[in-house]
């Protein structure tokens, strides 16, 4: 798959928000089927490059490695490089490993942010609705073919930190995660599938 | 001068108890859980009872607050916590509030170039900073980003992570609404810890009044909102009530049972009035020679007054039978001289066990004893009317003798239970034994169990390993914590422990501090290295202007001291695990080993051994369980060990009094079948046993073997009047003392009913047993 440059991915994005408002209401009602093609998907393997852009560093910090979804509620993320990570989320519990670094555990009923963040990657990924809604206002444009999924959080102490999550994908397959913190810093996250099962 | 001796006995006597009363009334009594606390033998065990007479561990109340919503509890728990906090009684609250977490992270940020264990010169040389600055960028993309991000432009090295990182491991309770909650959320947890040490229990009594009235006063309380707390001092307290309460219970109750029973048999107020002098005298020149011997006598000791009551009454019971003329004197005597010396080789042991309050129960019961029989010997005698007209007992007397005589033909019955007894005990084997410790506090199940939930809630850490050392001052202390820490961290690289905690996390020694101050370059060098550290990396210097003029600070303030902690929870950790004692300090590190719930979670040796390389003073490794079964086991070996000296010397008195093998024989079988079947009993009944049932199965063969005695010497050359008189006497005594240690039985401390349940038990086997097997020929006599 493509490894699109930064700039055309928010200029694409930004046409899609621009383009969708005027059909928002229409799409709207897409959300449940669009919902529902994500819950279909039993697992799924994939590769990720995610780009940070931090104010105080000069280039954008590009991070490589693997993901892999089991539904309902099991995600993984390992980073290959720079830093060899692995973030395991499994029910309530995350826990971020780092060789050479003690485990860390979070209990993510102990920590609703943290928690209401997860569920915006996990929730989308599961096609678990209500889930989103909890936590997010939610604003779905485009087509199935190509569809762009805008959260933007409720809660106030997650909205301090981020503006809005921006979810891209085709049918059921999610192909970036873009988020927006307040300070203007801000990441985007490229999906490639390799494996996938219904 | 029949009547010139007879004044000058009861001036003597009349002087012995107001001597008495005079020690007692100068006399302090004491009802902490010292004295059930072993006297710490080993130097690692003088530290445990260090930790808990200097140490925080006695002044850390937990306080859980229960009932309402969670809201509701979180802001009672503020509430609570500001109030607490304004009395000046406690040195701190802890509470998980946002302003306390603040100052915490305040104190790791604001000192991190002082605290971080990774500032060294190699630290600030271009290649230095240039890995450390990398690697805060590689983590910048990492899935803690947002954390790092947050300190980079002032920490760009990756301090306060870093010094942080070191407490990873260590549990906090979770946060709801802005305050602790338990992990089910279902209560708000509290941490107080008082100014007065743990052991002025006057104090921490008034503490818990404190935290009580506070909460009672709390505003907009809802109606079935509560207030629970724990911990050694609430439990110290809680023990010195319930043990005065008790003890005077108890006494009075077994009192007024011995009054009533003798009242029932005698029908004589003077009778029952002079019957009980030796009981009275015994019991004070005991506890007077308890108070000379010891300074201090322990409430404990006095709830086992009972043992005094049970057997000196039988001295007076024996004596009016005597004086009645029932009973031929100097066989009397004899028997009854016989009968005290037993006890006292049954008591004796007592005297050098290691835990204080038993060496008090034994040197109480043997000048006890020796006291109430004296009285009975040379005071009573004087006193009770030459005339003694007993009431008629004799046709309870040939019941009795009935009774007694079919129970001679089931000889074979205490053989057959004893057997039965000693397949229990073989059934039970392994579980015989109850090596917990606690299992003789007198806290009750309930609160030991509170008191594991707070414990949780408040992820107090697991300290059963611990590295100790002694230090002379502070400074020497801390320094020392940083010597045994290296070693420490080589053993963690090596994957011996997981980790540990250490008072110089958080406090280092001033020279350490200041060789931190001296690695950090000065400002034009700062600025030149990190330039050129920053080569190849995208940030640029204008960026980092934070971290540089934070650099320059940390080089010239002032070291860091335990005020610099005030009002952190930091606090906390410096004074639990670094303790001011007398004229030291010690120093506890709290181990983390790697898999806690392996069989053997750490080998103390592998830690042990590269620690006395440092040279500290008395450098210890410390595994608390071990610890206290070790202690557990010596004990019941000392006892064991004690126990069966005090049997052999008993059957030494009998053989060398008796000269005769099978008479001797006659008096002990009686007694070792009753102590097989108590235990029988109790472990059937699934109890396990402790230190105390040792002592209660050596209370029954001391007061045992005066039965059997007398069923033996009855059956040797009494007349039949004389028999059946006696046997009634002994049956007198025998519930006398079946009752008084059966209400000592009812106690909730479990000291005093482990004892009073196999005394009780045991007295009642063993007169039953005595009669069937020391009565033994009488039966077969024609009459």
């Amino acid at each position: 798959m493509k490894h699109p440059d930064p700039i055309r991915t928010a200029a694409i994005a930004w046409l899609f928000f621009v383009l969708a408002v005027p059909f928002a209401r229409a799409d709207e009602a897409q959300l449940p089927q669009l919902m529902h093609l994500l819950a279909q998907t039993k697992s799924a393997k994939a590769t990720f490059v995610e780009k940070t852009y931090i104010g105080i560093i000069d280039r954008p910090l590009v991070s490589k490695g693997d993901l892999s979804f089991v539904a309902p509620d099991s995600l993984e993320k390992r980073t290959l490089t720079p830093k060899p990570e692995l973030l395991v989320l499994r029910k309530d519990t995350l826990t971020i490993e780092r060789p050479g670094k003690r485990r860390m555990r979070i209990s993510l009923e102990e920590h609703p942010e943290i928690s209401a963040f997860i569920e915006s990657i996990r929730g989308t990924l599961a096609g678990d609705l209500s889930a989103l809604k909890t936590f997010y206002t939610l604003r779905l444009t485009g087509s199935m073919e190509k569809w762009l999924l805008v959260l933007t959080p409720k809660q106030q102490r997650l909205n301090r930190i981020f503006s809005r999550i921006r979810i891209s994908g085709s049918r059921a397959d999610v192909n970036t995660i873009e988020l927006d913190q307040r300070d203007g810093d801000h990441s985007v996250m490229v999906i490639t599938e390799i494996s996938h099962s219904r | 001068m029949k009547l010139r001796r007879r004044h000058v006995v009861l001036g003597l006597w009349l002087a012995l108890l107001l001597a008495c009363v005079l020690i007692i009334a100068k006399t302090r009594f004491v009802s902490d859980l010292s004295a059930f606390m072993p006297k710490a033998p080993s130097a690692r065990q003088q530290l445990l009872v260090d930790q808990f007479r200097y140490g925080i561990i006695g002044r850390l109340i937990m306080i859980g607050i229960e009932g309402g919503d969670a809201a509701g509890r979180a802001r009672l728990s503020q509430e609570l916590a500001n109030r607490l906090r304004k009395t000046g009684v406690f040195l701190g609250v802890q509470n998980g509030d946002s302003a306390t977490e603040r100052r915490d992270r305040r104190y790791f940020f604001d000192n991190r170039y002082l605290l971080s264990p990774d500032i060294t010169p190699a630290h600030f040389t271009v290649q230095g900073l240039h890995a450390a600055i990398k690697n805060s960028i590689d983590a910048l993309s990492g899935d803690t980003g947002l954390i790092v991000k947050k300190l980079f432009a002032r920490d760009p090295t990756g301090e306060t992570l870093r010094l942080l990182d070191q407490f990873g491991g260590s549990s906090q309770p979770r946060i709801l609404h802005g305050a602790w909650a338990s992990r089910d959320g279902k209560r708000a947890v509290l941490l107080a810890y008082t100014r007065a040490p743990g052991t002025d229990i006057g104090a921490q009594a008034r503490a818990i009044e404190i935290i009580r009235n506070t909460f009672k006063r709390l505003p907009d309380r809802q109606a079935d909102s509560r207030v629970v707390m724990s911990g050694t001092s609430v439990f110290a307290v809680k023990s010195r009530n319930t043990i005065q309460g008790q003890v005077t219970r108890l006494a009075s109750a077994s009192l007024l049972l011995v009054v009533l029973l003798l009242l029932l048999v005698y029908r004589s107020p003077l009778l029952l009035a002079l019957g009980l002098l030796p009981v009275l005298s015994g019991a004070l020149v005991g506890i007077a020679a308890v108070s000379l011997r010891f300074g201090q006598v322990h409430g404990l000791t006095l709830g086992f007054g009972t043992t005094l009551i049970g057997e000196a009454v039988d001295y007076s019971i024996y004596f009016y039978l005597q004086r009645a003329g029932q009973l031929n004197p100097g066989h009397f005597w004899r028997t009854i001289w016989l009968g005290v010396a037993t006890s006292i080789a049954g008591f004796a042991p007592l005297l050098f066990s290691g835990f204080p309050g038993l060496a008090q129960l034994g040197v109480y019961s043997i000048s006890g004893l020796i006291a109430a029989a004296i009285v009975t010997r040379y005071v009573l005698p004087a006193l009770v009317p030459q005339q003694l007209k007993l009431r008629d007992l004799s046709r309870a007397g040939f019941a009795l003798d009935r009774v007694l005589d079919i129970a001679t033909r089931l000889r074979w019955l205490p053989l057959l239970l004893a057997i039965a007894s000693v397949g229990v005990i073989f059934a039970h084997a392994g579980k015989i034994w109850n090596r917990n410790l606690s299992a003789l506090s007198p806290i009750s199940k309930a609160d030991q169990r509170l008191d594991q939930q707070l414990r949780n809630d408040l992820g107090a850490p697991d300290l059963r390993f611990m590295v100790a050392f002694s230090a002379p001052d502070k400074e020497l202390a801390l320094e020392g914590a940083e010597k045994a820490g290296q070693v420490l961290r080589g053993l963690i690289h090596r994957q011996v422990i997981a980790g540990f905690s250490s008072p110089a996390f958080v406090l280092p020694s001033l020279a350490l501090q200041r060789a931190r101050q001296a690695a950090i370059p000065d400002a034009q060098q700062a600025r030149q290295r990190l330039r050129q550290a920053l080569v190849g990396l995208p940030v640029r210097i204008g960026r980092l202007q934070g971290f540089l003029s934070d650099l320059q600070a940390a080089r010239v303030r002032k070291p860091l001291r335990r005020a610099n902690l005030d009002g952190t929870s930091a606090a906390l950790l410096v004074d639990s695990l670094l303790i001011h004692r007398a004229s030291d300090y010690l120093v506890l590190m709290p181990l983390r080993p790697f898999d806690r719930s392996a069989k053997v979670p750490l080998d103390i040796n592998r830690v042990q051994v590269p620690l006395q390389a440092t040279r500290l003073k008395h450098i210890v490794v410390i595994d608390l369980l071990e610890e206290s079964t070790r202690l557990f086991r010596n004990y019941r070996n000392e006892i064991l060990l004690l126990s069966e000296l005090g049997c052999l010397v008993i059957i030494a008195l009998l053989l060398g009094a008796l000269k005769s093998a099978s008479r001797t024989l006659r008096v002990v079988t009686p007694l070792v079948c009753s102590v097989t079947c108590v235990t029988a009993v109790l472990l059937q009944g699934g109890t396990r046993l402790t230190i105390l049932h040792l002592v209660g199965l050596l209370l029954v063969v001391a007061i045992g073997s005066n039965y059997a005695l007398f069923f033996e010497s009855g059956g040797q050359t009494a007349t039949p009047a004389e028999r059946r008189r006696m046997q009634v006497s002994l049956v007198v005594a025998n519930l006398t003392t079946v009752g008084s240690f059966g209400i000592l039985g009812q106690s909730s401390i479990p000291v005093l009913s482990a004892v009073g349940t196999t005394v009780s038990l045991g007295a009642l086997f063993a007169l039953l047993f005595a009669a069937i097997l020391s009565r033994g020929k009488t039966g077969l006599q024609p009459r």
